[in-house]
């Protein structure tokens, strides 16, 4: 199942709509590296309210999506983690090193106009 | 109550079904909501150890019995491949040990997110791994 990207001022949003295959997570890196480039966006926020389990493999994909965007100079902010999720990636002892985090698409956004030291992009 | 499931581990997409799986029994036998996830992520990284390393096997899920005093119910999931084995399982149980280019935290995350974990593996035959969490 394809990830949907949304355009929202300089940022792209990318909501994860159910469990990912690994193409599928692929997919989406080339699509967010792509379009980061053809929007010049500056910010990217990946929703992943809808994810049941973060386990090692979605770790490291979310953490490569964010590395790679990062050389295309655009910050990542991974929102949405539940709580139980997050419980288990402690336990797992997983971390999301060096990729912001944010509670829900509002704080997400806050942050990236932080982080890309912007005024507040229009429409919210 | 026999609950037993079994499923197939060939791609990505059977990782989901057997944690989805493993969540509905879960549940069924009373688990907490957070227990439930950490039962599911469990699942989750022997699974993806089948297709990354093994590329088959199964894992079944079950109903279990405590046989000490008190008989408390759990969940046992058995993860079974046919794959290459694993040659020094102690190394691949230590954090960060990884042969490809994982995060090595696989194994040694589901032990710590299940309450019993063992495993059986031998160079060639293939690897088993075996584990239990107890209702609280
Ligand atoms: N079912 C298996 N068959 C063969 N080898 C395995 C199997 N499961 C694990 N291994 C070996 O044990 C090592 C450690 O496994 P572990 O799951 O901890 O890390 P990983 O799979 O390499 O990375 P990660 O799980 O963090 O993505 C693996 O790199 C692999 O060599
Ligand atoms: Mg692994």
């Amino acid at each position: 199942m394809q990830v949907p990207i949304l355009k929202q001022g300089g940022y792209l949003i990318a909501s994860i709509q159910s469990v990912l295959s690994d193409a599928d997570l692929v997919q989406l890196r080339d699509n967010l590296g792509e379009r980061v480039g053809t929007f010049r966006s500056r910010g990217v926020i990946i929703d992943v309210t809808v994810l049941d389990v973060i386990d090692s493999f979605a770790t490291r994909t979310l953490r490569g999506i964010a590395h790679m965007l990062k050389l295309r100079g655009a910050e990542t902010v991974i929102v949405g983690i539940q709580p139980d999720v997050a419980f288990a990636m402690v336990q797992l002892g997983l971390t999301l090193e060096g990729v912001g985090t944010a509670l829900d698409l509002e704080e997400g956004l806050a942050y990236l106009d932080l982080r890309t030291k912007r005024t507040p992009v229009n429409g919210n | 109550m026999e609950t037993d499931t079994q499923t197939e581990i060939r791609s990505a997409m059977d990782i989901v079904t057997a944690r989805q799986r493993g969540r509905a029994l879960a549940l069924e036998l009373g688990f907490n909501g957070a227990d439930v996830t950490l039962i599911a992520a469990a699942i989750s990284e022997v699974a993806r150890n089948i297709v990354d390393h093994a590329k088959k096997g199964e894992i079944s899920m079950s109903s279990v019995n405590s046989s000490i005093s008190g008989g408390r119910r759990g969940i046992q999931i058995i993860a079974r491949d046919e794959g290459p084995g694993i040659r020094d399982v102690a190394q691949a149980m230590q954090y960060g040990y990884s042969t490809r280019k994982g995060l090595g935290v696989g194994l040694p995350g589901a032990k710590w997110l299940m309450d019993e974990f063992e495993i059986a593996s031998e160079i060639g035959r293939g690897t088993t791994v075996t584990m239990k969490k107890w209702k609280r």
